[in-house]
């Protein structure tokens, strides 16, 4: 088959009509435009914030804060200075986030896969739960929390108490802090160990089903071994481990843990709100799992809960988790609520407290937004490397 | 719903960004060309600024707003409100969103220069106190070792507070809020053991309680809060306006010029200094850019400073403060207001 034109070049049209040239063109046209733009709103910001005296530059993180926080994990004191106020408000709202995204999880795929029950009563029961919590505006469930429940608890002199060790009133729950001692390091060494050793003898494991098909239960085995190898070391090691148990001393509790109000109200709140749609995920993503597949399984005699485990639930993951991301940064997100109950977070001490003080406004609004956007991003990455081993690899 | 703070502080940023640069007298032409002025109080303080159920603004920084507008318009009634938290007010002045910030403010150094700030004058002046819980059986703030403390972010309170407990080594645990309203409850339920704000806020908190006599006000003073109303910086001629009314105001007290007798005197008096003032004699209110007669405007709408202080907070008021520093200089106190000339 030939063509009568084969070979032939076509007639060039003139530079301007070439579709390369012209996107070129215009690429260019509109990277010069933003660029003109940046630079006219940088300059302009500049000039006005010059002209009103205000200050700007990033040398105020180097200035004492002068004001208390509430909860820091890392030491504190007014006296430090506002860039230390930063780590600890992204720390706190980091710890917020990340067990928020934990329990949300355990939640959410619990009551997903309970929605699918087949007890009337626990798909039920799921599916109410699910309806309530996930049309209620978060901030109205935070508040619930935080002023309906939170505050109905004693004061610290009629704390609840619970075996002399953990105490439960307004100001927080006190829990014993593990102080260890310097023969610690045995029992962490010999953690490691078992750690390994458990993996190893998993690995073994499944080796040995495939070629023999002689099960072996690993689980218990390595339960054991995670238990009695670092337990034997602790006693061997004459039991380096004391607690600081919190004690009444005028005020407040003294010693132990504290787990804040503002914290505990926060972090239920953003569990029950985010768990309804993880669950919501869960379950469309079990459904999208052909039911040939399931009953194929029971063909093979496989038990219910293993068909779930090692058929139903890791085809379902591939559904399940691009939409299990988004909700992951709708909850680091939605933890910028916590200002409203006073939960020392980046918003509220950073973005909220330390612009107040300084007036840097541009300055700190534009390190806050940078943190969330990397947040975000650092988060998607995660679950996109997930996401990506969890694929289906087609052969 | 009001915009948050930081919503706010975008705005700034972006107004920074776009804005042309301001020349002076942009406000007052602004203010002219809308028809009112808009300002910024507190989210609820008797005696300063607070909203009752009808939406009536009242309160002695209020009424610092209406006579700016009866300054500038002749009728203290073309002013808008808008309430704002500690953290919000600052960014809420500079965006441009009001013209003047009268909610409690004090006057600091930073907040005169690196915030781009100008404070106009002292409305009340005020110190920090602590108001707790009888129970606690506490008669000193010498005694609030290792309490927990209910605080508004943002304030000169949170720091000062900071301060008096390291000064005095003491530990203590700060609860931070948006809302004074929100520290008030908070120590009802007792998530903290006492509050602590400016002494004048202290008093009017403690009526807002459920059972105001189960609380003290402690006998310490920690600090020294000028309380003032605030514009920005970058246009001198509005600066001056705001500066002045009250200055005008404290001068009205001096010369026994009233809501009542103001207007009489403006005709009839043959005090030079009464009668520069009000405008019988030269062209002051040129100078200001306003009508010759704004004197007598802001003293028969809004009244002198002590008829404004006496009807907010002092004797005629519940919170019934006394004048204290807050009484003329000639009476022992610190109002003063330059030569009117
Ligand atoms: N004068 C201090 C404190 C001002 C302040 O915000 N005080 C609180 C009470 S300590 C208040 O006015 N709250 C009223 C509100 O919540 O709107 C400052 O300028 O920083």
């Amino acid at each position: 088959m030939t063509t009568p034109l084969a070979g032939a070049a076509p007639a060039r049209p003139p530079f301007w009509n070439d579709p390369a040239v012209r996107a070129l063109v215009f690429q260019a046209l509109a990277l010069i435009a933003v660029i003109a733009l940046g630079w006219y709103l940088v300059h302009n910001t500049q000039q006005n914030l010059a002209q009103r005296g205000i200050a700007s530059g990033f040398g105020f993180l180097n200035n004492a804060a002068g004001f208390g926080i509430v909860q820091h994990l890392i030491d504190y004191s007014p006296a430090d200075s506002y860039g230390r106020v930063f780590w600890i408000g992204l720390l706190n709202t980091l710890l917020v986030s990340v067990l928020g995204i934990v329990f949300a999880t355990v939640l959410g795929f619990v009551v997903g896969i309970a929605r699918l029950s087949r007890n009337w009563l626990v798909a039920k029961i799921a599916m109410v739960y699910v309806e309530i919590f996930r049309n209620i505006p978060l901030l109205l469930q935070i508040f619930f929390w935080y002023f309906a429940v939170l505050r109905t608890v004693p004061n610290p002199r009629n704390s609840l108490a619970f075996g002399d060790a953990f105490f439960l009133n307004i100001r927080g729950l006190y829990v014993p802090r593990p102080v260890f001692g310097d023969d610690f390091v045995w029992v962490l060494g010999a953690l490691a160990l078992a750690v390994v050793l458990a993996v190893l003898l998993g690995r073994w494991a499944r080796q040995r089903q495939a070629t023999t098909g002689q099960p072996f239960p690993v689980f218990l085995v390595s339960l054991a071994i995670l238990v009695v190898l670092p337990g034997v070391t602790y006693f061997a090691a004459g039991q380096p481990l004391t607690w600081d148990i919190p004690k009444l001393a005028g005020f407040n509790f003294r010693g132990g843990w504290v787990v804040i109000p503002e914290l505990a109200a926060l972090l239920v709140a953003l569990t029950l709100y985010t768990a309804t749609f993880i669950a919501e995920t869960v379950r469309a993503g079990i459904l999208s799992v052909s039911h040939g597949q399931t009953e194929a399984a029971g063909a093979l005699g496989l038990p219910n809960g293993l068909t779930l485990r090692l058929i139903v639930i890791p085809q379902a993951m591939r559904v399940i988790i691009p939409p299990l991301t988004s909700q992951y940064l709708n909850l680091a997100k939605n933890s910028t609520l916590a200002a409203a109950i006073g939960y020392p977070d980046l918003v509220a001490t950073f973005a909220g407290t330390v612009l107040n003080q300084t007036g840097q406004a541009i300055e700190t609004i534009a390190i806050t937004m940078s943190v969330y956007l990397a947040l975000s991003l650092g988060i998607s990455m995660l679950m996109n490397w997930y996401n990506k081993r969890k694929a289906l690899v087609e052969r | 719903m009001r915009k948050s703070s930081h919503s706010a502080a975008v705005v700034t940023a972006a107004l920074l960004a776009f804005a042309g640069t301001a020349h002076a007298g942009a406000t007052l032409d602004a203010v002219k060309k809308k028809g009112f002025v808009q300002c910024g109080v507190s989210d609820g303080l008797p005696g300063f600024s607070y909203t009752d159920d009808k939406g009536n603004v009242s309160g002695l920084d209020a009424d610092l707003c209406r006579a700016v507008a009866a300054a500038v318009f002749g009728d203290a009634t073309k002013v808008k409100f808008t309430p704002l938290t500690a953290k919000e007010r600052f960014t809420a002045l500079q965006s441009g969103e009001i013209d003047i910030l009268s909610r409690n403010t004090t006057w600091t150094s930073s907040r005169d220069t690196a915030l781009g700030l100008n404070f106009t004058g002292v409305t009340y002046y005020d110190g920090q106190g602590f108001l707790v819980n009888k129970k606690l059986g506490v008669k000193s703030a010498k005694e609030l070792d290792g309490a927990s403390i209910c605080i508004q972010a943002g304030t000169t309170t949170e720091l000062n507070l900071a301060d008096y407990f390291r000064a005095n080594n003491m530990k203590f645990t700060p609860i931070s809020y948006d809302k004074s309203d929100e520290s008030a409850k908070a120590m009802e339920a007792g998530r903290c053991d006492g509050l602590t704000s400016d002494q004048s806020q202290l008093y009017a908190q403690r009526i807002k309680l459920a059972a105001p006599d189960d609380y003290i006000v402690l006998p310490e003073v920690i600090s020294k809060e000028p309380l003032g109303p605030v514009v920005r910086h970058g246009d001198d001629e509005w600066f001056d306006i705001v500066k002045w009314t009250l200055y005008v105001q404290v001068a009205a007290e001096e010369y026994g010029l009233t809501s009542k007798n103001v207007a009489e005197a403006a005709k009839t008096s043959t005090n030079p200094d009464v009668k520069r003032l009000l405008g019988a004699e030269g062209e002051k209110g040129k100078d200001f850019g306003l009508a010759n007669d704004w004197v007598v405007n802001v003293v028969r709408q809004v009244g002198n400073y002590g008829e404004m202080f006496n009807r907010n907070v002092g004797d005629g008021s519940p919170l019934k403060i006394k004048r204290g520093l807050n009484a003329l200089w000639n009476q022992g106190g610190l109002q003063y207001a330059p030569p009117f000339r």
